[in-house]
């Protein structure tokens, strides 16, 4: 068998970034390792070829390869924003690396190639393509984890993604067999039309919505798949977490929402419950456990379970509608997703940076007295937990209030109360990092206190997340509108 | 002729063992054994479905698995042999650096 030349075409990003991805696994051992910085910008430069490409497929909806892929303004949506925050993690890593005195090529060649993986996530329409997108980003990530091979909790932190990454695989791809033997094809629109005909009173249907549900809760790190999530955080090298906490969390999203909404669509009754437990679980358990953090990483990790729920929301109220009630409800999880990465990363990209006597400070104490020491980078920091904290006029109180009304106008108002219940504690354990900066004195000798490391790759970071959050808060009905473009349809 | 239900029901016993064998057993690579029997649960699953329904995709399917499972357990053994160096035990208990 043989595909058109025109298949290939609209992969067109995927093949440049895996191009480049091996491109940069090429050079790396032949380039000195002073030069490495070459293969960040190389990296860059193919982000941005993608860029341009995708944004000119944001219309329509074009199958490829016999329906295993599809590019439509769902895909092109998340590509643009997963483009957006590896290119920050790229600038990012250049500063953080150098911090580190990690000097690895291959680092940017796994970025691109965890990159690739979430591509084919996103604009997979088939069960097949979609696993084998989340095992390519899944292993790039594994070996990301652990790049930090002189310190054990790197490794630890790699050996633990690893186990439970492998052993969530192994759980979706049953559900995926299964799903195979009710609708004999893996093609989404097939199993679509098996369950339209079949009915959703099957019993091997609801164990592979279970199984599928778990694989995804684990790579989107919802409760009560979120045991990995701490650990991995606090261990990785931060410029790694951070673009797990974003790009691969924004990724399992949109194959999540593609599987459960195109594929198991027939069947939304039967999970939007599933998830109005799994989202209270989430909510309840992020926002509670987040507050007795002492590392500010873990406490970052269990916020971005927290907002895992939060956008779960959407999905629940979405589910239980179908037409108008869906689409807002998914374009307001679309959002929401697009707004938390800015802030994350922003508050990532910080935590990085901010080192004393050659080590990262990740503990809260040792951001006691920033705000003397360095009053613009608490001052960013500010801008990054308020808006996680989700108060006006920031772009994470948008991101909140388009779910809660979404939740509100679909008949789930306990739900936004209990949900705008878990905001204002989580606004405690944000606001208390606040106080530490501003209000508590550092101790210790100057030499022991924490500073921020400053490079003009982090400037432009720090810069873009600011803007991102604060431009986004005051200006959202372009990306609204961009986002109600993209949402699925529930049938 | 062995009945489908068969093949069902040997995957489903292949995946119980394997699920249980990541719950229960502590040893880094027992576990990693264990995975690779959860994806060949999938496997036979995958196949046997295919020939009753004559559907060749699930053939198609279950050859990608395990590519992938080479792939992974490729990345396992070589973060074992990391952490292994690294002198931290290969026993998962004892990997408490990071509380869980």
């Amino acid at each position: 068998m043989t595909f058109p030349l025109q298949d290939l075409l609209t992969i067109l990003p995927e093949l440049i970034v895996i191009g480049t991805a091996c491109l940069i696994l090429a050079l790396d051992p032949i380039l000195e390792a002073t030069k490495k910085d070459v293969l960040a910008w190389l990296t860059l430069g193919a982000l941005a070829m993608c860029i341009g490409l995708t944004s000119s497929q944001m219309t329509g909806r074009v199958s490829a390869f016999s329906g295993m892929v599809v590019i439509d303004a769902y895909a092109a949506f998340w590509k643009l924003l997963l483009y957006i925050v590896t290119g920050l993690t790229v600038l990012l890593s250049l500063a953080y690396l150098k911090a580190e005195r990690l000097s690895i090529g291959e680092y940017y060649g796994f970025i691109l190639l965890a990159l690739a993986g979430m591509m084919v996530m996103v604009s997979g329409a088939d069960l097949l393509t979609i696993y084998l997108g989340t095992e390519l980003m899944s292993l790039s990530l594994y070996v990301m984890a652990g790049l930090k091979r002189t310190e054990a909790r790197s490794l630890e932190a790699s050996a633990k993604y690893f186990v439970l990454g492998a052993f969530s695989s192994g759980v979706l791809l049953y559900g995926i067999s299964l799903l195979f033997g009710l609708a004999g094809s893996t093609g989404l629109s097939a199993i679509a039309a098996a369950i339209t005909a079949h009915g959703t009173g099957d019993p091997l249907l609801s164990l592979a919505l279970v199984l599928l549900a778990v694989g995804f809760g684990f790579k989107m790190a919802v409760v009560p798949f979120h045991m990995w999530t701490p650990d991995v955080y606090q261990g990785a090298p931060t410029s790694v977490t951070a673009f797990m906490a974003v790009a691969s969390k924004a990724a399992s999203f949109g194959a999540f929402l593609r599987v459960f909404v195109e594929g198991l669509g027939a069947a939304s009754a039967d999970w939007s419950v599933l998830f109005t437990v799994v989202c209270l679980a989430t909510l309840a358990l992020g926002n509670l456990v987040a507050i007795v953090q002492t590392n500010i990483k873990r406490m970052l990790a269990y916020s971005s379970i927290a907002h895992a729920g939060y956008a779960l929301i959407g999905v629940v109220v979405a589910g239980g509608h179908s037409g108008e009630g869906a689409s807002t409800g998914f374009a307001s999880v679309l959002l929401y997703i697009a707004i938390y990465s800015f802030m994350t990363l922003g508050a990532f990209a910080l935590v990085g940076m901010l080192r004393k006597e050659g080590q990262e400070s990740d503990q809260i104490e040792d951001y006691a007295g920033l705000a003397k020491r360095e009053p613009l980078a608490a001052f960013f920091m500010l801008v990054f937990l308020v808006s996680l904290a989700g108060i006006p006029p920031t772009a994470g109180f948008i991101g909140k209030f388009y779910i809660f009304m979404a939740a509100v106008n679909g008949g789930m108002t306990w739900l936004a109360i209990v949900a705008v219940i878990f905001a204002a504690i989580s606004a405690f354990y944000y606001l208390r990092i606040v106080m530490v900066m501003y209000m508590r004195e550092a101790e210790g000798s100057i030499a022991t206190h924490s500073r921020l490391e400053t490079s003009p790759a982090l400037s432009l970071v720090l810069a873009c997340a600011l803007a991102g959050v604060v431009l986004l808060g005051l200006f959202p009905n372009g990306l609204w509108s961009l986002a109600s473009q993209a949402a699925p349809l529930l049938k | 002729m062995i009945p489908l239900s068969a093949y069902v029901a040997v995957s489903a016993v292949l995946f119980a063992t394997g699920l249980l064998g990541v719950l229960i057993r502590r040893n880094f690579i027992i576990v990693l054994m264990s995975v690779e029997i959860m994806l060949n649960a999938a496997t036979i699953n995958l196949v046997a479905f295919s020939h009753y329904l004559e559907a060749m995709q699930g053939q198609i399917v279950a050859l990608f698995i395990i590519a992938i499972a080479a792939g992974e357990a490729a990345i396992g053994l070589a973060i074992i042999i990391v952490v292994f160096r690294g002198k931290i035990s290969t026993n998962v208990d004892e990997m408490n650096l990071l509380k869980w």
